[in-house]
């Protein structure tokens, strides 16, 4: 249902006062499909989603959604069609879960409009798809990290958009909230076709949960598409520093990044040549 | 989506409405009860039905000068600065995300009150030419503390402490002219150091009215913009918020309102710093503080000129009641900051 809207990203160069900090790149999301942006620490995978939600204005090229510049597009229009959950939101000290998720609405808002019973189904449909109904009296600030997250998530469903930008949703989560919101993101694609464009750490979630990885390496692209195609001991190289191995997920047939680091380099050497084929040849 | 996750929103949000608007009628009633007080209470006692005919343009033997030309304009004036103290000194907590960053902390207050000062005492001016004066100076106040404590964002520690630095040397500023001037009577001293109503006269009150019937407008256009902002700048953008937009909006109409209340009453003490907070305790955060705070301003400037003028032997200005009021709660706040790791 909403797998035609398309993502691009034209030539665009963006940057911080003196700094610039993606240079030129050509990049197109998939409709409808989870796109996972991975890079060393700051190589631009924040400034490229807050450049892609018209946060920051590009100093060349354009974002083009569905055709047109989204930094020509009005705010609230633009945000009725892309939402963006920026990695560190504050909530307002006190305020209860239903509040903070009925914000969502505001795109759908007019200046003079009521609270209407759309506004109050889109609240209820959010808090239900992440889980958190029966939070809703809650105040947020007493919610455990994973809570809270969900509770965030549930305020980007209330803006019902057909693509939703992720700025490291799974920071600061245990390991299994983490893979908690990585379901949950995968049922919505799933289940309403939005598109989802996700900034992760973890390169190994991020090539389970993903449909197109994008490894972002010197303000450049260093390579997009599957994650099979992407995340190779070379890539990690190039884009990391760092060495690998790269085997297959035996949970998910994905890859599987496993980093070697300076005391292990010997042990690898020798496994490497002993698990290496096991490891791929059941396939 | 199930239906009972549909009916707990509805009735939650309807539960809520309830609070607010309970909270809206309780302290609306306060303020027309302190109000009243107002025009009944003072050397002489005068009953509600005479103050009423005295409103309403009838002559009632003394009650006509004593509550018609001494009580009214003094009780409508407190009235208005409160409305004006309120809503802009929300307007700034919320805007900056921070109770400590309030225009009579920060200094704005303090540029208005130096600068109307200055207009009156030292070029002589009329009502309007020291609200335009004040207003300028508010506004260029902002734009000083914005540029010296703009460094990826301005909230926090940086603005707070900036903005006491510039009051401090604001109030100093204020404390000149009134030496210079060689003006050194007691009442314009209490009112452009602390705040004071004494002596109000409609010549004051009118430019306050007409202030806050044209930027408190504009600023409750604002108000869901507003309360966004404490999402965070991204998050308030990513739903659609123009951010420049709204600050600048917001900053002039609020800057307007607390321009005009400061060159008519002088900078009245923390009534712009304690509205907020009360009415956010009162409420919650639950949907735009404008108006609440607004009317928790109003409370505090009648209640205070109240007790200033008859609790005590002395007459007090109001401006020292409601700093006795607000500098504990500002210690409280420095103390609890603080505590919570230091940044403010």
């Amino acid at each position: 249902m909403t797998t035609d809207h398309t993502l691009a990203v034209e030539t665009l160069t963006v940057g911080y006062a003196d700094r610039t900090v993606i240079d030129k790149l050509d990049l197109a999301i998939e409709p409808g499909r989870i796109t996972t942006i991975v890079g060393a620490n700051a190589c631009g995978k924040s400034t490229l989603l807050r450049s892609m939600s018209r946060l920051l204005a590009p100093r060349g090229g354009q974002v083009l959604l569905d055709g047109r510049a989204v930094h020509k597009t009005p705010a609230k229009e633009l945000a009725r069609t892309l939402g963006l959950l920026p990695q560190s939101p504050t909530a307002p000290e006190g305020i209860t879960v239903a509040d903070l998720v009925g914000r969502g609405r505001n795109p759908h808002q007019r200046l003079l409009s009521r609270w209407s019973a759309a506004d109050d189904i889109a609240v209820a449909e959010a808090l239900d798809a992440t889980h958190t109904a029966d939070l809703a009296d809650r105040a947020v600030d007493e919610l455990s990290g994973g809570q809270r997250q969900r509770v965030w998530i549930a305020m980007a469903l209330a803006q019902q958009t057909d693509l939703l930008l992720l700025d490291e949703p799974t920071t600061f989560l245990d390991v299994q909230h983490q893979i908690e919101v990585l379901d949950l993101l995968t049922d919505l694609n799933r289940a309403r076709g939005t598109t989802i464009v996700m900034v992760l750490h973890d390169l190994n979630l991020a090539a389970r949960y993903t449909d197109q990885l994008i490894a972002l390496a010197g303000g450049g692209l260093h390579a997009a598409g599957a994650p099979a195609e992407v995340l190779t001991e070379d890539c990690v190289r190039a884009v990391f520093g760092l060495d690998s191995q790269v085997i297959t997920d035996p949970v998910s047939g994905r890859p599987l990044m496993l980093p070697i680091g300076r005391h292990h380099a010997a042990a690898a050497a020798t496994t490497s040549s002993l698990q290496q084929p096991s490891a791929h040849s059941p396939e | 989506m199930s239906t009972t996750t549909l009916e707990a929103v509805t009735r939650g949000r309807i539960r809520r409405n309830r609070r607010r608007w309970t909270v809206l009628t309780v302290l609306a009633l306060i303020t027309a009860t302190m109000f009243s007080l107002s025009l009944m209470l003072g050397n002489t006692y005068y009953p509600p039905g005479d103050v009423l005919r005295v409103i309403l343009g009838e002559t009632v033997p003394g009650a006509s000068f004593s509550v018609g030309t001494l009580r009214l304009p003094r009780a409508v004036l407190a009235l208005l600065v409160g409305l004006c103290f309120g809503a802009g000194g929300v307007t700034f907590q919320t805007m900056l995300r921070n109770p400590l960053a309030s225009p009579d902390v920060i200094g704005i207050t303090s540029g208005a009150g130096a600068a109307a000062a200055f207009a009156i005492i030292v070029l002589g001016l009329d009502e309007v030419g020291v609200s335009v004066f004040a207003i300028i100076a508010g506004l260029g106040v902002a734009l000083i503390i914005y540029v010296l404590s703009f460094k990826d964002g301005v909230a926090g520690t940086r603005l707070v402490l900036i903005g006491i630095g510039i009051a401090a040397m604001l109030d100093s500023a204020t404390a000149y002219v009134l030496n210079q001037a060689g003006q050194w009577d007691l009442q314009n001293a209490m009112r452009w150091l602390n705040g004071s109503l004494n002596g109000s006269t409609w010549d004051e009150t009118i430019p306050v009215a007409l202030a806050l019937l044209v930027f408190g407008p504009l600023l409750l256009t604002q108000a869901r913009n507003l309360s966004m902002l404490q999402l965070g700048d991204d998050t308030a953008a990513a739903l659609g918020v123009r951010l420049e937009r709204t600050r600048i909006l917001v900053i002039v109409a609020a800057v307007a309102l607390i321009a005009f209340a400061t060159s008519a009453s002088g900078p009245v003490s923390f009534v712009a710093f304690l509205a907020g907070p009360i009415a956010s305790r009162l409420l919650g955060p639950r949907g735009s503080l404008l108006i609440p705070s607004a009317l928790v301003g109003a409370i505090l400037v009648l209640t205070a000129d109240l007790i200033g003028q008859y609790a005590f032997d002395t007459r007090y200005p109001v401006g020292v009641i409601t700093g006795v009021l607000g500098a504990p709660y500002l210690l409280y706040l420095l103390v609890r900051t603080n505590r919570a790791g230091g940044s403010l």
